[in-house]
């Protein structure tokens, strides 16, 4: 019973935080376009769905190729680091400059040289890289010494000493940094929409929250907002199924 | 160093090793390895007996002097101090290692594994993952790996030391046990004066930086048991070590 109660508990409190918001704003008699009810957001989501999930599509497609460009990416130039010190040494300050200068900042400039799809995927890559290509360069760098002496005791090539050694054991370092760069990647792409503006067919998440904005759409703001969390939610858990998975026997984290 | 009846499966010729740090670990270390015997090299800590051992496995180059092998190279297997497994792969893949690096295939390789395996008591656990087994059985896979190649010399570095007492006794009994079926020549670093007798044919004391020998002494004991633990002859040669162990502490001291 008291197990029961403890698996139920973030459900219920869920469950309850919403319950407390559909009484206040009913109660209350608050206006839709200030504070609409949960009942209210949720029909709107089904009443706009067409418009949300065409919106939807596009920023997941920018999401996942970013992502997709920042893991092969990241693993490439991590192994060239790993392989060569003074790559590493003559190339990272271009992804620190990168990385510590807010997105938000370049996608203006970004945007005015190149098209407005390939900015905002070029946005949504340059924050994903990152905790890929950081995470990558270090678990390649943390493989046991030992083990690296038995391989070469051994006679092991180089590309065998990668593939069973280096990559096995960089893994789990990868994954991590895929986990946090999946959400920053979607963070990436909606903010370099919001910076881009643009309408039309093409038209991301972030620009139907600008759009229903100007229109006082409040309960679309909502709508769009809550399929921006649960996609984001919906990224980490995947990233975490994933790693589980490939990790489960072996890995102290999947224990 | 000494008379030699039988000739040298591999002979260490005034060889001296500084590493970058300054520390010299060997200097004019003289050592013959003969074929068939348990060679164990005992020494303090940081006394430069796994340098040597390292020297003698090819995995670091001596600054000076000369590594001379009886005729031919033979097959080696090293056990470093931890089980150095890789903690992605199962017990199997990870004594089939050495040769799926010469190119075996699993198939080609069962046999051999499956022996190496049986040699080391652990049959049933071939596909077990390290991280499912006890730090003595751990051990036993590494051990297993080093003879899948049937090595004819098998160098083994302070492989037990971070195992409790009854395990250790356990696997010291195995070791000796292996060494008679296998006829393979072992040469052994550990720095415990009782390990040292219990196991060796003979044992070379370590001084203390910079490494050489300082003492030599034959253990002429036919059979090793618990009777051999309790006898009169395995109480002197422990003092007979101890003294010279502390005689070797003493130089520390005096440099």
């Amino acid at each position: 019973m008291k197990r029961l109660i403890e698996k139920l508990a973030p459900w219920l409190l869920f469950a309850a935080a919403i319950g407390a918001w559909e009484i206040t704003v009913r109660v209350r008699e608050i206006a839709p376009y200030i504070l609409p009810a949960p009942s209210v957001i949720a029909a709107t989501a089904i009443s706009d769905w067409p418009l949300l999930w065409a919106a939807l599509l596009v920023t997941l497609r920018t999401t996942f190729l970013a992502l997709l460009m920042a893991s092969f990416g990241g693993l490439a130039l991590a192994l060239l680091f790993a392989r060569w010190r003074w790559v590493e040494r003559s190339l990272f300050p271009f992804a620190v400059v990168l990385q510590v200068t807010p997105i938000i900042a370049i996608a203006p400039l970004l945007l005015v040289y190149l098209e407005t799809d390939a900015a905002v995927l070029t946005c949504a890559f340059i924050v994903a890289f990152f905790p890929v290509l950081s995470n990558s360069v270090l678990g390649l760098r943390s493989v046991d010494r030992n083990l690296v002496e038995l391989y070469e005791l051994y006679g092991a090539s180089r590309w065998q000493q990668l593939r069973l050694l280096r990559l096995p054991a960089a893994l789990p370092y990868f994954l991590g940094g895929l986990r946090i760069g999946g959400g920053l990647a979607l963070i990436g792409a909606i903010v370099a929409e919001i910076a881009a503006g643009s309408a039309g067919k093409g038209a991301g998440l972030a620009f139907r929250i600008i759009e229903a904005a100007y229109r006082l759409n409040v309960p679309r703001m909502f709508a769009a907002l809550a399929l921006i969390s649960l996609t984001g939610i919906a990224i980490y858990v995947t990233f975490s199924l994933v790693s589980r998975l490939l990790l489960a026997r072996w890995h102290e984290s999947e224990i | 160093m000494g008379a030699d009846m039988s000739p040298s499966l591999v002979t260490l010729r005034a060889v001296s090793k500084t590493f970058q740090t300054g520390t010299r670990a060997l200097d004019n270390l003289n050592l013959d390895v003969r074929p068939g015997e348990f060679l164990t090299l005992l020494g303090p800590s940081g006394c430069g007996k796994s340098t040597a051992l390292r020297i003698i496995a090819g995995l670091m180059a001596p600054m000076s002097g000369q590594v001379e092998w009886g005729c031919v190279k033979p097959e080696l297997g090293f056990v470093f101090q931890d089980p150095t497994l890789m903690p992605w792969a199962s017990v199997e893949d990870n004594i089939w290692l050495p040769l799926r690096l010469r190119g075996q295939s699993k198939a080609q390789a069962r046999k051999r594994i499956d022996e190496a395996l049986a040699l080391v008591g652990l049959s049933r656990f071939g596909g077990a993952f390290p991280r499912e087994l006890s730090g003595g059985m751990k051990m036993r896979v590494s051990i297993a790996r080093a003879l899948v190649t049937r090595p004819a010399i098998l160098l083994l570095d302070e492989p037990f030391a971070a195992l409790d007492e009854i395990t250790r006794f356990r696997l010291n009994d195995d070791l000796l046990a292996l060494q008679k079926e296998l006829a393979a020549t072992i040469v052994f670093v550990t720095h415990s004066v009782f390990e040292s007798v219990y196991l060796s044919s003979r044992i070379c004391v370590f001084t203390n930086r910079p490494g050489r020998v300082t003492q030599e002494i034959v253990v002429d004991a036919p059979t090793r048991d618990s009777d051999f633990r309790a006898s009169a002859l395995f109480g002197q040669t422990c003092q007979q070590a101890s003294a010279a162990l502390e005689r070797a502490y003493g130089l520390e001291g005096a440099i």
